[in-house]
């Protein structure tokens, strides 16, 4: 009974649509009925099931990227009501209607929802975001991690490269090279690893280039959208403090 | 006007992507630096001299100005401490601004708001600073008037009531520029790293900013009293010169 009442509600989306990454984006209206404790991704599965707009005209299905439906991968990452977050945590009972859904521009668009984060992974590699452990000969173990230490960096590790505190930033777009917060902690992350430490400098030196550190403006908007709390300000402030003193280690020749 | 700035940005950039003049890293940190040593301690410099006007008037305003031009070398402090710093800082600033992708409309967030006035009120200083670099020291340079007249100069200015509500609006963007430029200096040399550090120089900081503009204020009323008024003949250089 409940169910017939529910479902003869509709819940109104306005999604912003591109066909190909070259051409101009233009938004398109959807009306999907509503279910009890629906999100937007399985809004997205709904429409497409049933590719009509509001208009009733049937249209291409909307495109969009998802995985794990738990905000643990990251792929679902969009920009609803003016904010970037992960489509299958966004529960359209604590949304405002008509919702509107918009791709992360600052991202290459490749299609609809869907967009290219391939500079994240870029800046990832830039940086030296891994432990090196391989050697010509076993190396042996490694130092032991303080278990307090590796209970703060499991906090840095929980960062799924979703692109939202890039989306965020008002200094990542296509007039700098700002590398972004997200590989910026991760270069925390590893320099506080015990084996990772021992190649501090060579991460530390590869955000004293163009694009780099340099490129934060304080704004700190990415610590207020991390959908996963890191303290990505703190990360940064950190490594202002671990560049700046490389930076004097370095003239003075110590 | 703007245009041109705009464009001039534009050349710039492009001119970075092809072949840098200086590593990102190293002109951002000098920016960071000059903007409080020693362009910041110059500005709370100026802040004291003025505020003796109000003080102590026309007298402690006269020795204070003749104290500062008593220094050895006063060209050159003037020219590395204040001129050369400036320009860098200024055009570099200018370039930081025309980068931002200014959000706060989607991000009503205190930070972010403070990060897109720090940009506003940059322009505005650069432009104040310009112009009230013209009316003054450039004078002087090219002796129209002497270190003696200056505070008939302000006087003559600030008694417009239109030339008065310029300078406290470029008083005001020139203090909010360096105190929260003075928070951000101290979380990108990583003075303060933790929020709580941040959010407590982010009080001290905008609490300067209120007491510095002011104390500005303050010093800029008195240039309106009597005893600044010149009775020379040099009135007729300061018509020539607002001109």
């Amino acid at each position: 009974m409940a169910e017939t009442t529910a479902s003869s509600k509709n819940v109104k989306f306005i999604i912003t649509r591109q066909d190909s990454p070259e051409s101009k984006s233009y938004t398109e209206d959807f009306e999907v009925p509503y279910r009890p404790g629906m999100n937007v991704i399985s809004a997205l599965m709904e429409i497409q099931r049933n590719p009509n707009n509001a208009q009733g005209q049937t249209t291409a299905p909307v495109c969009w990227e998802a995985n794990c439906l738990e905000e643990v991968c990251g792929a679902c990452s969009m920009v609803i009501n003016g904010k970037p977050r992960q489509a299958c945590a966004a529960l359209v009972d604590k949304l405002e209607q008509p919702i509107k859904i918009e791709p992360m521009k600052t991202f290459p668009v490749v299609r609809d929802l869907v967009i290219d984060r391939t500079r994240m992974f870029n800046a990832l590699k830039k940086v030296k975001a891994w432990i090196p452990i391989d050697g010509t000969y076993d190396l042996g173990p490694g130092p032991r991690m303080p278990e307090k230490r590796r209970q703060w960096a499991y906090e840095l590790s929980k960062c799924m490269t979703c692109g939202v505190c890039l989306e965020a930033c008002p200094n990542v777009n296509e007039k700098t090279d700002f590398i972004g917060p997200a590989a910026l902690s991760q270069v925390r992350l590893f320099n506080a690893h015990p084996t990772g430490e021992m190649n501090k400098e060579d991460r530390l030196e590869t955000l004293m280039e163009d694009g780099g550190i340099e490129g934060c403006g304080n704004s700190q908007n990415c610590v207020r959208s991390c959908p996963k709390g890191i303290p990505l300000t703190t990360s940064i402030a950190e490594l202002n403090k671990d560049t700046t003193k490389h930076l004097f280690k370095r003239w003075l020749g110590v | 006007m703007m245009f041109t700035v705009i464009e001039f940005m534009k050349t710039l950039h492009t001119l970075k992507g092809e072949r840098p003049l200086m590593n990102g890293y190293y002109s951002r940190k000098l920016h960071s630096l000059l903007g409080i040593i020693p362009l910041g301690a110059f500005f709370v410099e100026h802040l004291l001299t003025n505020y003796q006007a109000f003080e102590r008037g026309k007298e402690g305003f006269d020795s204070a100005v003749n104290f500062l031009n008593s220094m050895p070398l006063v060209f050159f402090l003037e020219l590395f401490l204040i001129w050369l710093p400036l320009l860098y800082h200024g055009v570099y600033g200018l370039y930081i601004a025309y980068q931002a992708k200014n959000n706060v409309g989607h991000y009503n967030y205190s930070r972010n708001i403070r990060f897109t006035l720090q940009r506003i009120t940059g322009v505005l200083t650069f432009v104040f600073v310009i112009w009230h670099m013209y009316d003054t020291r450039f004078q002087v340079a090219i002796g129209q008037i002497t270190h003696e007249q200056l505070g008939g100069v302000m006087h003559e200015m600030v008694t417009n009531p239109l030339i008065f509500a310029l300078y406290v609006i470029g008083i005001i963007s020139a203090s909010f520029h360096f105190t929260n430029g003075l928070w951000a200096f101290m979380v990108s040399w990583g003075i303060t790293v933790g929020p709580r550090a941040q959010r407590i120089s982010s009080y001290i900081c905008m609490g300067l900013f209120v007491i510095m503009s002011v104390m500005f204020i303050m010093a800029l009323t008195a240039f309106r009293g009597s005893e600044f008024q010149e009775v020379s003949a040099i009135g007729e250089v300061i018509q020539t010169v607002l001109s």
